[in-house]
């Protein structure tokens, strides 16, 4: 598209665009408020609103191939019931849903037929959204769809992807199908196919509005956004929810809710005491929130479970205690009991070694030099 | 005849207590940070914030020590040489290793005669080196995490994918409580040897100094 806003202020989006969106039934303010929370969540300057509105507008739009295998279709709900619906509302209409389990009209061998149309037709060229972790164990029977296993219809279509969005805890880390004793031998989407390109957006379910900024990015730069280590991209999973937490003052004076309902609970004081993981959660929560920013757990008053952090079901558990337990040891002894009751014996042991040695007599060395004093 | 002689050099001294206020003051904002166990009295205290604060920074001055340390187990005189750490390599050591044992088992009447480190507290004191350094790792591991493009993200990201950060937390948290077995253990067992070795041990850690009768050598 050519460039018609050469006069217009910067990062404003052209006249022709927002009339286009109004026929489609969109209108100007929910346009414009999604294009400057697209910007805003991916960090970008104001001034690249204007090509992100662009970047909405172009003919070649590619395909989605949105999947599901082990999985509780919470990232799809998260995804269609936003309470304001344009955000999907305009990734669903500018993107051509090939594909979807759960919204999609046809059924059986010509839903099948149709996603393998648009592997070939678009190879190279669509996107992916993985939904749900890949069981590995016996063979992938644990989880078949149309006939093939999740494993071989993760290989072969995100094998051929331009990118695999996984979403979801599960997708991305293996979720609550990998947890111990994981009988189905989840794995998530980059261990199942190491060969494709994966970003991760764990969560559970994945906030909405990191899957679009994600989508949006790919759409305006042609390629995925920058990631950490494990594949999540930073404009929303560089920073710890503690450090950005509404409730940090609370934590940093020592102000600290004792147990639910408590009066330091009802005061909105920090919930770490209860268990909160926000001090070991990447996760752009606070900011960005659930729902259309309406609220997320800490806010409601409920400590963070950690759950887009991997294996959060093994590593994060006991949900509601600072430390995890102890191995070996039952369910109420917490490391400080341990640790005490270690103190307690070491004081015990040395004190009856003490008086045992002072009973010990012709030990001294050096008891043949000792000058008496009068 | 009793000799006056200088075993412990000066950057052993000041390491050993310099350590042992980290260790003390680690341990007690560290149990805080943990656990913090009294309520600040209204929003503007900064009681968390200050206790963080304090254990940062007595980290940095530990990591300091031990690098001090460290460098004075290769240049240090033979009592402070990373030698003294395996007793057991020498014949001689494991003899007095097995001497000093049955000792303070009760079962031999005597003690080696020792200048340095007797070898049981010698290898006590390589565990607790291990402890120190696993405090170091997994500390600054955990603190890392403030700052994902910072230093110590930079050293430790990648231990956080293999180990979760709630198991570093948990082995932070118990190697505390091992090192306070350590330190009775140590104080004992110090205090002891001054009362039967009769050679200014307890001293010895202000002023270097130890009285070493030459002819029980």
């Amino acid at each position: 598209m050519q460039n018609p806003e050469t006069r217009l202020p910067e990062g404003s989006v052209p006249e022709e665009i927002l009339q286009q969106w109004e026929k489609r039934g969109v209108s100007r303010r929910s346009f414009l408020k999604f294009c400057s929370a697209m910007t805003a969540t991916l960090a970008l300057p104001v001034t690249m609103m204007g090509r992100v509105a662009q970047a909405l507008e172009a003919d070649s739009s590619p395909p989605l191939i949105w999947l599901e295998f082990q999985d509780c279709a919470g990232d799809s709900e998260a995804f269609l019931r936003a309470n304001q619906p344009t955000a999907a509302e305009i990734i669903l209409d500018y993107l051509s849903v090939d594909y979807h389990e759960t919204i999609m009209a046809a059924a059986g061998h010509q839903a099948e037929a149709a996603k393998h149309q648009t592997i070939e037709k678009y190879k190279g060229k669509y996107l992916v959204v993985v939904e749900g972790s890949i069981p590995m164990a016996d063979g992938g029977v644990y989880c078949t769809v149309g006939g093939d296993s999740a494993l071989n219809i993760a290989r072969q279509v995100c094998g051929n992807a331009a990118a695999t969005i996984a979403v979801g805890s599960c997708a991305t880390f293996g979720g609550i199908p990998a947890a111990t004793p994981n009988p189905t031998g989840a794995v998530s989407v980059r261990e199942a196919v190491p060969g494709a390109t994966v970003i991760n957006l764990p969560g559970c379910p994945v906030n909405v509005q990191n899957l679009t900024a994600t989508i949006v990015h790919y759409l305006t730069f042609g390629r995925l956004p920058a990631t950490d280590q494990l594949a999540r991209p930073k404009f929303a999973y560089g920073k710890r929810i503690h450090d950005n937490c509404e409730r940090r003052s609370h934590f940093d004076a020592g102000q600290y809710a004792e147990t639910f309902g408590d009066p330091g609970h009802r005061q909105g004081w920090c919930l770490y005491k209860l268990g909160c993981k926000g001090p070991e959660t990447f996760h752009n929560c606070p900011t960005v929130r659930y729902n259309e920013g309406s609220s997320w757990p800490i806010q409601a008053g409920h400590g963070c479970l950690g759950c887009s952090e991997p294996q959060f079901w093994d590593a994060m558990t006991p949900f509601y205690r600072r430390l995890p337990q102890v191995p070996g040891f039952g369910v109420e002894s917490t490391a400080d009991k341990i640790g005490l009751g270690l103190i307690a014996a070491t004081g015990v042991a040395f004190a009856a070694h003490a008086v045992a040695s002072s009973f010990r007599k012709g030990d001294k060395l050096e008891a043949d030099q000792v000058v008496k004093e009068d | 005849m009793l000799e006056i002689r200088y075993v412990w050099e000066l950057p052993v001294r000041v390491s050993h207590w310099v350590n042992a206020v980290c260790v003390l003051v680690l341990s007690v904002t560290g149990f805080y940070i943990g656990n913090p166990f009294y309520p600040a009295s209204d929003t503007a205290a900064y009681i968390m914030g200050w206790n963080r604060f304090i254990h940062f920074t007595f980290a940095y001055l530990f990591l300091a020590s031990l690098i001090v340390r460290f460098y004075w187990f290769l240049f240090g005189n033979h009592h402070s040489s990373w030698r003294m750490f395996f007793p057991w390599a020498t014949k001689s050591g494991r003899k007095a290793a097995i001497t000093f044992f049955r000792y303070y088992t009760f079962t031999g009447p005597k003690l080696p005669y020792e200048v340095g480190h007797n070898p049981l507290a010698a290898m006590a004191y390589a565990g607790v080196y291990s402890l120190f350094v696993l405090q170091l790792v997994t500390g600054f591991a955990i603190y890392g995490q403030f700052q994902p493009d910072g230093f110590w993200f930079g050293i430790f990201g990648t231990l956080l994918t293999w180990i979760d950060v709630q198991t570093l937390r948990l082995v932070h948290h118990l190697t505390m409580w091992l090192l306070g077995g350590f330190f009775i253990n140590h104080f004992y067992s110090a205090w002891l040897m001054d009362v039967k070795e009769m050679n200014g041990v307890m001293s010895s850690i202000f002023s270097g100094y130890k009285f070493v009768e030459r002819d029980d050598l």
